[in-house]
């Protein structure tokens, strides 16, 4: 039996948080009516020309510098020519041969804790076309421009990654570099980042790549993972079956998750790129990028590595509260607040995203702000109140009941009870109801007691409606139990 | 009123010997009565213009006219002019109405200027005779039979034949000295980035500039001190001081050192076209001014490479005419690919479709490297060519063009036609500023003699034509067109 290596690239389409567009200053706001954020720019008219955007420059050399990658001295816009009624002017306006962003390199971490470092063969800035629409209009194609003229940014990996977790590593941490920096919102619903994927198959041990296809419209992380696993049983069936690879773009439908051919090798455009020429090379002084340089926030490669030499989180942890800048800034904040790294990352992953899950909401709509969240730990850590109150405290919080960890305490009247005197009354009260358990438990094989002292402790805690410190009430049964044997 | 130029209209309008709305209506009535026999425009705006004529006249009642105010002009069909039809000369455009002005008609709406209408012109300014427009070819009106040159053929034959005192043009191959030349009057190619593309449908971007046509330099000085200067929503336009090109008009020209490009007098020449320009030099001489020859080795190698770079541009700036927003749409198409092929196969014409398919092959996989990379490097040496004459002399003259206007219809080969702007093609390609002014005649044909001068020599130039023009009266000859139908 063969074995079979797969080998993948990604071209990822980074959409770039610019107020304007990338050639003119219509606005680049999702999810306006169609056609109306379209300038005579935009829309290609006879006679206008491009004037590109300095923002959408400023970030994608922060990008480069993120990657650290070479920020080439000149780049130059390239027009790619193909006929498309989403495309206005004929032509997008690209970088083909002298891209903005030169070599650089992504460390991603992966599931078992180890990184890898995937090369960035080369990122360039170019404009989005416009959208199709198929739906509603009865046999014809409606055509919306707003989102024409969007800047994006497209990194092009090497062919570094060998199976798809590798891929969807990778995409993360471009989605961690983006976010950090602020540049892009990285959301893929929304389409602020789009994926294609190259795959290709080879023996084990073979130098030489096997012919790729191109797999287009892999929007999102799981797609991504489930798109190359199809792809590359595709392609090791084929071969085994005695057939061939060709070279061709194919598209993932997720609806069916397989990949479909859309056009091989020989029908595939000419785009005629050349130079544009209404626009100027890009000239970027030394002085530039390093202040551009100097401004870089601390990158999350540098943020995990941090979190876990500094505040001795396990790779892991330190992973997922890295991978985006909202999240790792919300961790820190209530980190800072109640002092203890691993309790507010316990908490930050809990209950925190556990309640985002379920109401499907990003870190910065959480309707629990950090600061409450860190006070909340904070509670818990002093023992003002039990774990068990605290997510009663957090599930209050988070339905706007109080606005911090302390008014819902003293609203709900869940203050621990630490003053052992209280406590033994209430031992001794449960002690006095419960004479059969009692019996029991004097009773039992001193190994089984340990099993039954469950209930005592339930009906205290139940007695002080939650508050009795558990540990407490644990040690004092068992002493006032163990005393009557 | 018609015979006047610019410069003395706008003292009769300073004066208030006439106002705006007379000298607009004479021009429009003549208009009216002789431009069928012309078809110098495509569009005559005479609303807009009477009104225009109006606020200039007021403006200028209450004292807030500059220098131009009130003076009618016409527009090559290149122009985005807000609300009016802008064809470039194409059935792909006859129904386009520009949303939006291009900067040089602000700059010109703001100097108080009275557009009459728009000028006929080569379809998408490809041509050097105006036999290419949608609308029809121009007669020359210096003799019917002949072309008025091309592309901004219109604007010539109006301004020769006292449509209009002035209009504007564009240049990208010879496109406003060409016609000049052959017209007998006086146009401007300034240099690449001296005056704001933005709003002038794109044929070949890296060569497109827009000028002045008008019958003397100080005319063309007159118009240029109000269109020239850096443009934020162009990028190729140069960010650089405008200075007032009527200050050194009258500047002595004693020591002006003048050079003759050899290749420039070779084969192909006519002989009394040559002879006409020798006398102009001589004239030169009388003023003061040295002469020697030089060399621009690489002359010859223009016409081809300016034939990859042109087409390869056009070729992209023609693809957003596909029928989808704008433009001609062909009926009922079948499916998208009959939608492009048929909506670009009615709505473009023979030399467009021809450019279009030369631009597409010489980009095309293969043969990219051998022919635009290959025109790119010639282009740069022939811009060095100019940079080295420039080194031993101020400005160059020649012939604007090997002939006078040519017969209508004479020129079938594409070929033929293409080598029509043997002297004028390599200027755009160095991106120096030229200027055609007239300097005789060939039986009743008029004749051009170019001046060339380094980047941003305008003011050099017009200096040079003005003080021409102070020498000899070629440029205040009119046609017997012009005379009859005074």
């Amino acid at each position: 039996m063969m074995q079979w290596e797969t080998v993948i690239g990604l071209e990822v389409h980074v959409q770039l948080a610019t107020r304007s567009k990338i050639f003119s200053g219509a606005s680049t706001a999702f999810g306006a009516e169609p056609n109306t954020q379209a300038c005579a720019v935009d829309l290609g008219l006879p006679g206008v020309l491009p004037v590109l955007n300095e923002a959408a420059v400023s970030m994608a050399v922060q990008f480069g510098l993120a990657v650290h990658a070479q920020i080439p001295e000149v780049s130059v816009f390239d027009r790619k020519n193909y006929f498309y009624p989403d495309l206005p002017k004929g032509y997008q306006t690209s970088q083909m041969y002298h891209p903005i962003v030169g070599p650089g390199e992504v460390e991603v971490s992966l599931e078992d804790g180890s990184t890898k470092s995937i090369r960035i063969h080369h990122a360039h800035l170019e404009e989005d076309a416009g959208k199709s629409l198929h739906e509603d209009f009865h046999g014809m194609t409606g055509i919306d421009l707003n989102r024409a003229g969007t800047p994006l940014l497209e990194i092009v990996s090497e062919p570094d990654m060998r199976n798809a977790k590798e891929a969807a590593a990778f995409l993360k941490a471009i989605y961690s570099i983006v976010t950090y920096l602020g540049i892009s919102d990285g959301n893929m619903a929304e389409g602020s980042m789009r994926c294609d994927v190259n795959v290709s198959v080879r023996p084990q041990g073979q130098a030489s790549l096997g012919t790729r296809a191109e797999v287009k419209n892999v929007n999102s992380f799981r797609f991504v993972e489930r798109a190359i696993a199809f792809e590359v049983e595709r392609q090791i069936e084929l071969i085994e079956d005695g057939g061939r690879v060709v070279q061709e773009t194919r598209l993932y439908d997720p609806e069916r998750d397989e990949t479909r051919s859309m056009r091989t090798k020989e029908e595939a455009n000419d785009y005629r790129y050349f130079p544009c020429p209404d626009l100027l090379p890009v000239v970027l002084d030394q002085a530039y990028v390093e202040h551009l340089r100097g401004q870089l926030p601390e990158l999350p490669a540098d943020k995990r590595a941090r979190f876990e030499r500094e505040l001795g989180l396990s790779a892991y942890d330190a992973g997922v509260l890295s991978a985006s800048r909202d999240m790792a800034e919300y961790f820190e904040e209530v980190k800072n607040e109640c002092g203890d790294a691993k309790q507010a990352a316990n908490w930050v992953q809990g209950e925190l995203s556990g309640a985002l899950n379920r109401e499907n909401l990003l870190i910065t709509q959480s309707p629990v702000s950090a600061r409450q969240l860190g006070q909340l730990v904070g509670r818990v850590m002093d023992d003002t109140i039990s774990g068990k109150a605290a997510k009663q405290v957090f599930q209050a919080l988070w339905n706007g009941q109080g606005n911090s960890a302390d008014d819902v305490i003293e609203a709900q009247g869940l203050k621990q009870v630490t003053d052992s005197g209280a406590i033994e009354a209430m031992i001794d009260q449960v002690i006095a109801d419960s004479p059969a358990q009692v019996a029991q438990y004097c009773d039992a094989e001193p190994e089984k007691r340990g099993k039954m002292i469950g209930y005592f402790v339930g009906q205290v805690m139940k007695a002080s409606r939650g508050t009795a410190n558990p540990q407490q009430v644990n040690g004092l049964l068992k002493e006032k139990l163990d005393a009557l044997l | 009123m018609h015979d006047k130029t610019v410069t003395q209209l706008a003292a009769a309008l300073a004066d208030g010997e006439l106002t705006s709305r007379e000298l607009t209506s004479h021009y429009l009535q003549r208009i009216e009565r002789l431009d069928s026999k012309l078809n110098s425009f495509i569009t005559v705006t005479a609303d807009q213009a009477l009104k225009a004529a109006d606020a200039a006249d007021q403006a200028r009642a209450k004292g807030n006219a500059g220098l131009l105010t009130g003076i009618p002009l016409a527009l090559k069909d290149i122009f985005c002019t807000k609300g009016v039809k802008t064809s470039c000369g194409s059935k792909m455009l006859d129904t386009f109405i520009a949303p939006y002005n291009a900067t040089v008609v602000e700059k010109l709406n703001a100097a108080g200027t009275v557009s009459l209408g728009k000028t006929n012109m080569d379809e998408f300014a490809m041509g050097s005779s105006n036999e290419s427009s949608f609308y029809g070819p121009v007669k020359n009106p210096w003799d019917l039979s002949a072309v008025p040159g091309g592309s901004s053929g219109g604007s010539a034959a109006a301004v020769a034949a006292g449509l209009v005192p002035a209009a504007m043009g564009t240049d990208t191959g010879g496109s406003i000295r060409q016609p000049a030349a052959f017209c007998g009057i006086t146009g401007l190619k300034p240099t690449y980035g001296r005056v704001s593309r933005y709003g002038i449908i794109a044929y070949a971007s890296s060569l497109d500039q827009a000028g002045p046509m008008a019958r003397t330099a100080e005319d063309c000085a007159h118009l240029l001190n109000h269109i020239a200067g850096h443009d934020l929503r162009d990028s190729t336009s140069l960010a650089r001081g405008v200075p007032d090109y009527l200050d050194t008009l009258d500047a002595p020209l004693s020591g002006l050192k003048i050079g003759l490009p050899k290749e420039y007098f070779g084969d192909g020449l006519d002989p009394e076209v040559a002879a006409a320009v020798r006398e102009a030099v001589r004239v030169y001489e009388s003023l003061g001014a040295t002469v020697r020859e030089v060399s621009l080795p690489h002359t010859h190698y223009a016409i081809p490479a300016y034939y990859v770079i042109a087409p390869a541009e056009a070729s992209s700036n023609l693809s957003r005419y596909d029928g989808v927003r704008f433009g001609h749409r062909c009926e009922n198409p079948l499916d998208l690919t009959d939608l492009y092929k048929r909506s670009r196969e009615e709505g473009f014409g023979d030399e467009v479709k021809r450019r279009i398919l030369i631009g597409t092959h010489t980009l095309s996989e293969g043969f990219f490297d051998a022919y635009y990379k290959k025109a790119q490097q010639v282009r740069r040496l022939i811009r060095q060519d100019f940079l080295d004459a420039f080194e031993d002399v101020d400005v160059l003259m020649g012939p604007a063009s090997p002939s006078p206007a040519f017969d209508l219809g004479a020129k079938k080969d594409p070929v033929s036609m293409y080598l029509q702007d043997i002297y004028t093609i390599s200027v755009n390609l160095a991106g120096i500023p030229g200027i055609s002014v007239p300097a005789g005649f060939v039986g009743n044909r008029p004749v051009g003699l170019q001046i060339l001068g380094t980047h941003f020599a305008e003011a050099q130039l017009l200096n040079v034509a003005h003080k021409f023009q102070q020498a000899t009266d070629w440029h205040r000859q009119r046609p017997a067109f012009a005379k009859e139908n005074a």
